[in-house]
């Protein structure tokens, strides 16, 4: 089955991220693919590369990254909510004048239809946020 | 029809919410917080029991455990799943509502 996943909330507050993901790699070990993720409002903080949490602790952005590289994930953060928290890709860069870039590894910046799009194509849309 | 509530019924009014609106075709899975709206003996408990007599009502095993809690805190017919229970129940019911 084709699953479709939103993220509303940020990485290490309250649970969602660490939901999300843990049901998004038993899908997949359960032979399910997923077509999108798409992380909205401070769910975009999801996607930066700049993070580096204790070594002890999960790393919540890289695990997103591997996942979607092993299993052809799409990851999207929604370009208005990116905008406003300082989430950058380097398109974002040029086009807003910015000094830098920090979005992570198989992470794209894109609009809100992508998540219209993966309620169309994915069989299941699941939210997680808080 | 799958709910899933992920807030402690003694800090929001979602599961209330969600109780009133199910009927015999739904389920409920209990994630994050919500799990406490499963414990027995406590002011939302009687409600829950209630809904039992139509709804289904599961508990998620891993966010139970990250609280301190196991089978002996809960009501009584509530199933504990995994995570790929979590996600047979989204294949097994057509629609999912995510009350936040």
């Amino acid at each position: 089955m084709l699953f479709g996943i939103l993220v509303n909330e940020g990485p290490y507050q309250h649970q969602a991220s660490d939901s999300a993901y843990l049901f998004a790699k038993a899908a997949i070990e359960e032979g399910h693919k997923i077509f999108r993720v798409f992380f909205y409002h401070d769910g975009v903080n999801n996607g930066t590369r700049l993070a580096t949490p204790p070594q002890d602790d999960r790393h919540i952005p890289n695990r997103w990254s591997e996942l979607a590289k092993e299993h052809e994930i799409d990851l999207v953060l929604c370009v208005a909510a990116a905008q406003r928290r300082g989430m950058v890709d380097p398109d974002e860069m040029k086009r807003n004048k910015k000094d830098a870039d920090n979005i992570a590894e198989k992470f794209r910046i894109s609009g809100l239809g992508q998540l219209i799009e993966a309620g169309v194509q994915a069989e299941r849309l699941i939210t997680f946020g808080d | 029809m799958l709910h899933t509530v992920n807030k402690s019924p003694f800090e929001k009014n979602s599961l209330e919410t969600c109780l009133r609106l199910i009927d015999e075709s739904s389920s409920i899975l209990l994630i994050e917080d919500g799990v406490y709206g499963a414990l027995k003996n406590t002011s939302v408990s009687d409600s829950v029991i209630n809904a039992q007599k139509t709804t289904k009502i599961y508990v998620l095993g891993p966010d139970l455990k990250a609280r301190g809690l196991d089978k002996s805190s809960l009501i009584s017919n509530i199933e504990i799943i995994d995570y790929k229970g979590f996600v047979n129940l989204t294949i097994e019911n057509e629609k999912i509502q995510n009350w936040l």
